[in-house]
């Protein structure tokens, strides 16, 4: 049976790829793609802590965990949203959606 | 049990790591649906059925639909013909390498992360899952569930305010 160690190695890769993601790529839709990878990577992390918080295997006592997860989830559907019509929003004003040509904030 | 974990994380970050290497935004949005089913399936290894349902219906089903939406409706082809930045490349790199790294030493002292998943009995298993979370829900989290709402709600509007602001400035100066 796998590990709690394995779980959370899992879910560190799965944040580590979707960091790498934000950091490299150019494409502001893609960084938010790997924005949201990173959001569930915490997710899994948060599920897993809960299904091994009893000790022994066993999960903890109380649903609190999947309750934060479900609230995370939620939260993350309303701010995808959001996000995606202020990217519409910033391409209809300026045709691209290249993040190093949005530096007119550049000083 | 064990074989599933591997397969499950296995597609999880392979499809992920095809995120960040697709240099078409559709094959990426493509990857990361099946890069959350496989995250989806790992919430179910977990016993967290209710979750890796909502996992589905939320991210795969709606999330990534408007994402593909979004990406066909701005029709971004002509940008993938850049070159590469190879500085941001490298730090990318050097930066997560060190994440991983330290992550792994942290983990290797790590004891109560040593212990094994054990089985569940059948009934607190498969039958009960979603009807605890939902009592959890609709009692003790009730208020930051109406709280919830009214976020969604105002998301909502604030969607369809910063879609038809912009519409309007541009036939004003047309």
């Amino acid at each position: 049976m796998p590990s709690l160690n394995e779980y959370l190695m899992v879910s560190g890769l799965l944040f580590a790829i979707g960091f790498a993601g934000v950091l490299m790529r150019r494409n502001i839709i893609i960084i938010f793609m790997c924005l949201e990878m990173m959001l569930s990577a915490a997710n899994l992390t948060l599920v897993a802590f809960w299904r091994f918080g009893g000790g022994n295997g066993m999960p903890a006592d109380g649903y609190e965990a999947q309750v934060l997860v479900f609230f995370v989830i939620a939260v993350a559907a309303a701010e995808v949203a959001v996000g995606l019509a202020i990217i519409v929003a910033l391409f209809r004003a300026r045709c691209t959606v290249h993040v190093e040509d949005l530096n007119s904030m550049k000083g | 049990m064990s074989v599933l974990f591997y397969i499950f994380s296995a597609v999880m970050l392979v499809f992920g790591l095809m995120v960040v290497l697709n240099r078409n935004p559709v094959s990426s949005a493509l990857s990361l649906v099946v890069s959350f089913l496989g995250l989806a399936a790992l919430f179910i290894t977990l016993n967290a059925y209710f979750i890796g349902v909502i996992q589905v219906l939320v991210y795969t089903g709606a999330v990534m639909v408007l994402f593909i939406f979004i990406i066909m409706l701005l029709d971004i082809k002509t940008e993938q013909r850049r070159e590469l930045n190879y500085v941001a490349m490298g730090c990318g790199i050097i930066v997560v390498l060190a994440l991983v790294s330290q992550l792994a030493i942290l983990l290797g002292d790590f004891v109560p992360g040593n212990q094994q998943l054990a089985t569940l009995p059948e009934e607190a298993a498969v039958h009960q899952d979603v009807k605890l979370v939902g009592e959890a829900v609709f009692t003790n989290f009730n208020f930051h569930l109406q709280l919830l709402g009214i976020l969604l709600l105002v998301a909502t509007i604030g969607v369809v305010v910063l879609s038809r602001r912009q519409g309007r400035a541009d036939r004003s100066q047309e």
